[in-house]
């Protein structure tokens, strides 16, 4: 993990000090509330339905367990006793007071944590594959590049106060565990026929009202130019994204109008200029970097234990989550687990104070100390023994962390809604509770395989609708909240856009409609083998726009 | 009245604007700036003038425009219409490190106490403030943080490389 350096520490100090007098002359008058909410924007503080809300940055979803004990006292003292995970692995608390938040700021600092650019019109914190590092279809680990477009992108001088917020992934494996295609800036590892490191960079993906996804504008980009080809395409973008209009800021709108050729050659024009600065990285700079994310060292273990094969024969709850909730690891012996943020007793993504506590004494004693945050709003223990999974699965059933439905139907994501944001239209946590009560049924959902289900409580697309499979919208129309079936969607290497089913629904039916959904697919299906997406691409809208409207 | 702060101390300013409604034919005497528009139409005049000379651009103007003119520009006025509007960040990195420039970059509009820490970073060394501005609040901004990650105006080298 990185090892925060003197200098680090000094600007976050110096940040928080700066933070702490911008709200000392809001609180005195001294600063207009605009003036005041474009610092605060700037240091992840909205202003929501009913308080404010505080999103802490995750950089590329890597926690310590010492910062989530931080996180857990955060919530207790200064919150309702939870936050709330975010789609960009960051942290949010929905219940700090103004003249708090610098005294939240100092307890983050001390554990190497911030709120810096986790909101306004700048480049966000960089996201990435929460199982970098350990995933074994691993090409390269993405955490180097992530911290480096970190240190690049904290406090950017000239790219500050863009037209619009700014947001880079990076994946580094053959599977998309980070959504590139749906972010400003999408990085994707690979190698070429000589075997050296690149990237793919996709820009202009999104989702919000003109949903999109990136355009591969190179198709190779040496690793070492990374940051100076990222300068040139925000250098293009600062000067000529439309500032008229900020539903048209984004960059896909810029990319869109410019026509992706001639935006590609004002790019590569503009990197021409930079390519040789002191911005490009030397193997040097790449190895120091990489250092902090070393391997740790990984015991020699087998990877089969007889007592873990004697649980899961005697044990069918243990079987359903090890079926559902794990993950392959590169080092034999070892597993990947979620910690599913999706039990029907909490809102999606919602983790209390005691069970952030609690997830900080797991990782302790079974995964070395380390919690990573994922896109779809859980969280994983990356580095789990076999022979502790009986153990591990134990206790966090009595957390109500092992509900075994990882990449399945009832792993919803869903955006806070109308219950806490101010620019929502329509709620969505009820619905996602109400869709998990409906699909409580292990063993239906299970048959159902791998789906991916997301609700947005309004067209700013926060709970990433378009890009799952079954999409969820709600809207308010004439005063009464429906909801938009979009079907077809994916965040993952073969991402696409759903398409918008029919007419909506309204929050009774919404339930059954997608119940009809699930039905028609499970009567079309080739097999038991073919996931929903495949069925959907294969038979088309008809089949489902028959049994919902016909 | 306005208040101006030039390498980080009080000054006076002894520029005069050309608003492009004076006669035809006829500047205001002594140090002017004058638009881009006007610059370029009145170049060849203007080049013999016995006074210091200005440009102030847009925001949308292109920087390259003036490349050539800029040994006899001892100041360019670029423009914040709205404190969120950032495109005048990267006009003032390319004066400087593309083009060299050397003279005066002023900045003008919504230039904020929060924003001169950037803004001194991107190459601009003068500030028109508001009348209500705190002008000693303002100063200490420029030091309020003493750690950068990246290369900018002022330092050429990201902080892994110095």
């Amino acid at each position: 993990m990185y090892q925060y350096s003197q200098a680090d520490h000094q600007l976050l100090l110096e940040r928080v000090t700066q933070f702490r007098d911008q709200v000392g002359r809001r609180l005195k008058g001294d600063l207009s509330e605009e003036e005041f909410k474009n610092q605060r924007l700037r240091n992840g503080l909205y202003l929501q339905l009913h308080a404010y809300m505080l999103r802490v940055a995750v950089p590329y979803g890597l926690l310590s367990s010492e910062q989530m004990r931080t996180l857990a006292h955060i919530a207790r003292r200064y919150d309702r006793g939870y936050g709330h995970f975010s789609t960009r692995q960051n942290i949010q608390y929905n219940w700090p007071k103004l003249e708090e938040v610098p005294e939240i700021l100092d307890a983050l600092a001390a554990v190497e944590m911030h709120a810096i650019q986790t909101s306004g019109n700048c480049i966000r914190n960089t996201t990435s594959d929460p199982l970098a590092g350990v995933a074994r279809d691993e090409v390269a680990d993405p955490r180097p590049y992530c911290e480096l477009i970190r240190q690049w992108s904290t406090f950017h001088p000239e790219f500050n106060f863009l037209p619009r917020k700014f947001k880079i992934a990076v994946s580094g494996a053959i599977h998309d565990r980070a959504a590139v295609a749906v972010h400003d800036i999408g990085l994707r590892l690979v190698t070429n026929e000589a075997d050296e490191l690149g990237l793919e960079v996709y820009v202009g993906g999104g989702l919000g009202r003109t949903p999109m996804i990136g355009k591969l504008i190179r198709k190779f980009l040496p690793v070492h130019d990374m940051l100076t080809y990222l300068e040139a395409i925000l250098r293009v973008y600062n000067q000529f994204g439309r500032r008229d209009n900020m539903y048209k800021a984004r960059i896909k709108i810029l990319v869109h109008e410019t026509g992706e050729d001639e935006f590609r050659k004002q790019v590569e024009a503009e990197w021409e200029n930079v390519k040789s600065s002191k911005l490009s990285l030397r193997d040097e700079d790449i190895e120091a970097i990489s250092a902090h994310f070393k391997s740790p060292d990984y015991e020699s273990l087998t990877d089969n234990d007889a007592d873990f094969d004697n649980h899961l024969i005697t044990n069918p709850e243990f079987a359903k989550w090890v079926d559902n909730n794990l993950e392959l690891h590169k080092q034999p012996g070892y597993r990947i687990v979620y910690l599913s943020l999706k039990s029907p007793d909490q809102p999606p993504g919602d983790v209390t104070a005691d069970q952030m506590d609690a997830i900080a004494d797991l990782a302790d004693k079974y995964s070395l100390g380390q919690i990573r945050s994922t896109h779809r709003q859980n969280l994983v223990l990356s580095d789990v023994k076999l022979t502790d999974l009986f153990d591990l699965w134990q206790e966090l059933t009595v957390l109500g962390l092992a509900t075994p439905n990882y990449n399945h139907l009832t792993d919803i994501i869903s955006c806070p809604g109308m219950d806490y944001c101010a620019l929502a239209t329509a709620r969505s946590i009820p619905i996602a509770q109400a869709l998990t009560d409906r699909f409580e049924n292990y063993d239906y959902v299970n048959d159902l395989g791998d789906i991916s289900l997301n609700i947005s409580g309004c067209i700013n697309a926060c709970g990433h609708h378009h890009v799952a499979n079954i999409g969820i919208l709600g809207v308010n129309k004439k005063g009464i909240e429906v909801y938009q079936l979009t079907l077809g969607g994916s965040a993952r290497e073969d991402a696409a856009i759903g398409k918008i089913l029919g007419p909506a629904f309204t929050g009774d039916e919404i339930v059954d409609a997608v119940g009809e959904v699930l039905e028609v697919y499970l009567e079309n299906r080739e097999d038991e083998e073919e996931d929903f997406l495949t069925t959907y691409r294969r038979i088309g809208q008809a089949p489902f726009k028959e049994r919902l409207y016909g | 009245m306005v208040k101006y702060i030039k390498d980080r101390k009080p000054s006076e300013d002894n520029w005069t604007p050309y608003t492009g409604l004076e006669e035809a034919d006829t500047l205001p005497p002594g140090d002017i700036y004058i638009p881009l528009e006007a610059w370029k139409e009145r170049r060849q005049d203007l080049l013999t003038r016995n006074s210091r000379l200005g440009v102030i651009l847009e925001n949308t103007d292109d920087v390259l425009e003036i490349a050539k003119d800029l040994d006899r520009l001892d100041l360019v006025v670029l423009q914040f219409p709205k404190m969120t509007d950032g495109r005048a960040f990267t006009q003032a990195r390319l004066l400087r490190e593309r083009l060299g420039y050397e003279g005066e970059i002023r900045a003008v509009g919504d230039v904020l106490q929060d924003q001169v820490f950037y803004m001194q970073r991107c190459g601009f060394n003068a500030f028109e403030l508001r009348d209500d501005q705190d002008v000693n609040s303002v100063l200490k901004a420029f030091d309020e943080m003493s750690v950068t990650y990246q290369g900018a105006a002022d330092i050429d080298a990201p902080i892994w490389r110095r």
